[in-house]
């Protein structure tokens, strides 16, 4: 039995600012995915922190679970390493003893029943996207207590709270490539501009039918560049 | 069968010096023996069908069934005994639900019949089982249409979900046999039982790999071939038991069920109908073709 921490308030929402251990790596974190036209795109900026003290400005939160299948981790890194490395390894289980590819469903299916079954245990926010030729491009988030839900663009993480306004205002379905990369650039901008916990570089990974690729924003050249290089 | 009686067929998983093993050839004879089973793969639906030898006339019609729902998608009929058919039956279900329980959808048939294979070959190998005396026909429909995963919340985006290529085929039809030695393999028609032989014959001459049989004719093909396949035990009576699986726009919506009973009469009508047709005018082969679609 783990002993509940933190407090029920009145309106029953449990809040606990302990929930990690002393010491333990957080990624108090901005992260989101979408989709668009060819496919999905996502994005996270790159600070670990442990308490006040950055342990990590270069952290790279995409996660890939399958070739065309990735994640977005926010909450404990060692919680959410630990999950996805076990979805990685069923994914590749899942693609080498059946004759055909896992998609993005399985991967979330997987996700969610680790996060759900573990929840007591685990601090792990996660946001799965991925290209399947069945599917397409495909978003979902499993956010704390372990529910799954398909969404269009999904964001996550503390600094995620900042930008509901933005994204609600800019989103549009359907985007090319080139808008949603700036979308999601622009999202992640304002979070790390007001969220304390979140910072560093933008990390993004576009997934199409063409497979993986990483874009990479600095902030000493105003995030714009190098992209792609 | 000049080694029998060298003392090799007295164990499971011992080879003969000729490279035999002996139990699961004689558990081939025991579905040998059983009644005829026919799967047929239709372009929008499989079908399956199962010749029950009556007993006795103490057994209630319509009630002793022999074909069993796996998963709401997958059908499985076997030859041979009886209650191994239902352990194997059990299995099935506990590795559909097993899937789902991971996966949170359901089993494709490839997956299915792959696991059953291997279940079924385990019991080949060890001295404290025997080898399955049956021949399995399992039959399903992958869905071709889009399901969530088992218990999502949302439906995702409305519009251009993500570079999705449209007009790309997804799940189908599937039809698999799995006999004792825990070999499978995939099938346009297959037959097992006492009646296989003209049960195939006559599967052959259907032409299934062109995909034109509509589960409808399949219905009634499967129904005919077992009238056919009994010729051969006439002075038994038996009860036709069939199920069907058709694609979600057909008139299973993608579920394994029993054939309705009025359409099951009808095609046991039209099967005696045309038996007879062949009794009579046994050397005008071609009218008992026109009875064919």
């Amino acid at each position: 039995m783990v002993m509940p921490t933190g407090t029920l308030s009145e309106d029953g929402i449990h809040i606990d600012m302990n929930h990690l251990k002393t010491g333990e790596v957080n990624l108090g974190t901005s992260i989101m995915a979408i989709t668009f036209s060819q496919g999905v795109i996502l994005g996270a900026d790159s600070r670990t922190t442990t308490g006040a003290y950055i342990a990590n400005r270069v952290t790279d939160k995409l996660t890939q679970v399958h070739d065309t299948i990735w994640c977005c981790r926010s909450g404990s890194a060692a919680d959410t390493q630990a999950v996805a490395d076990i979805v990685d390894y069923h994914l590749g289980m899942y693609g080498t003893a059946n004759e055909e590819q896992p998609t993005t469903q399985t991967a979330a299916a997987l996700f969610q029943e680790l996060c759900y079954d573990n929840k007591d245990q685990l601090s792990a926010g996660m946001i799965i996207a991925g290209y399947d030729p069945r599917h397409g491009g495909s978003v979902y988030s499993i956010p704390l207590g372990g529910s799954l839900h398909k969404q269009s663009y999904a964001i996550g993480g503390s600094g995620s709270t900042y930008i509901y306004g933005y994204c609600d205002s800019y989103w549009k379905e359907g985007m090319s490539e080139a808008e949603g990369v700036d979308f999601v650039k622009g999202a992640l901008r304002e979070a790390i501009k007001w969220d304390g916990s979140s910072g560093g570089v933008i990390r993004l990974v576009v997934l199409t039918n063409e497979g993986a690729v990483r874009h990479l924003y600095l902030p000493d050249q105003g995030y714009k560049g190098p992209g792609t290089k | 069968m000049t080694s029998i009686g060298t003392g090799y067929d007295l164990q499971n998983s011992v080879f003969s010096p000729d490279g035999r093993n002996f139990q699961v050839e004689y558990a081939v004879k025991a579905v040998e023996n059983g009644g005829t089973c026919v799967g047929i793969r239709c372009k929008d639906g499989v079908v399956l069908a199962v010749e029950k030898i009556v007993t006795s006339k103490l057994l209630k019609p319509g009630a002793n069934k022999r074909i069993a729902t796996v998963d709401r998608n997958v059908g499985v009929v076997s030859s041979g005994l009886v209650p191994d058919g239902r352990h194997f039956v059990s299995r099935a279900r506990d590795e559909a639900s097993s899937w789902r329980s991971t996966y949170k959808a359901p089993i494709p048939l490839a997956a299915l019949a792959g696991r059953l294979g291997g279940y079924v070959q385990a019991y080949t190998l060890y001295s404290s089982v025997r080898p399955f005396g049956v021949t399995a026909i399992v039959g399903g429909w992958d869905s071709e249409a889009e399901l969530g995963v088992d218990g999502q919340v949302g439906s995702g985006p409305s519009i251009g979900a993500g570079g999705k290529v449209s007009g790309t085929k997804a799940g189908g039809p599937g039809l698999y046999m799995i006999e004792p030695s825990g070999l499978y393999w995939g099938y346009y028609g297959a037959a097992t039982g006492k009646g296989r032989q003209a049960a195939k014959a006559e599967l052959e001459k259907l032409d299934l790999a062109s995909g034109n049989l509509s589960l409808e004719a399949g219905v009634r093909e499967a129904a005919r071939i077992i009238y056919v396949a009994h010729e051969d035990s006439k002075d038994k009576d038996f009860e036709l038991e069939m199920s069907w699986i058709s694609s979600t726009e057909g008139p299973t919506k993608g579920r394994h069920q029993e054939v309705p009973k009025d359409i099951l009469e009808e095609a046991e009508k039209a099967a005696k109908k045309a038996m007879e047709g062949d009794d009579e005018e046994e050397t005008t082969a071609a009218e008992g073709e026109t009875m064919e679609e």
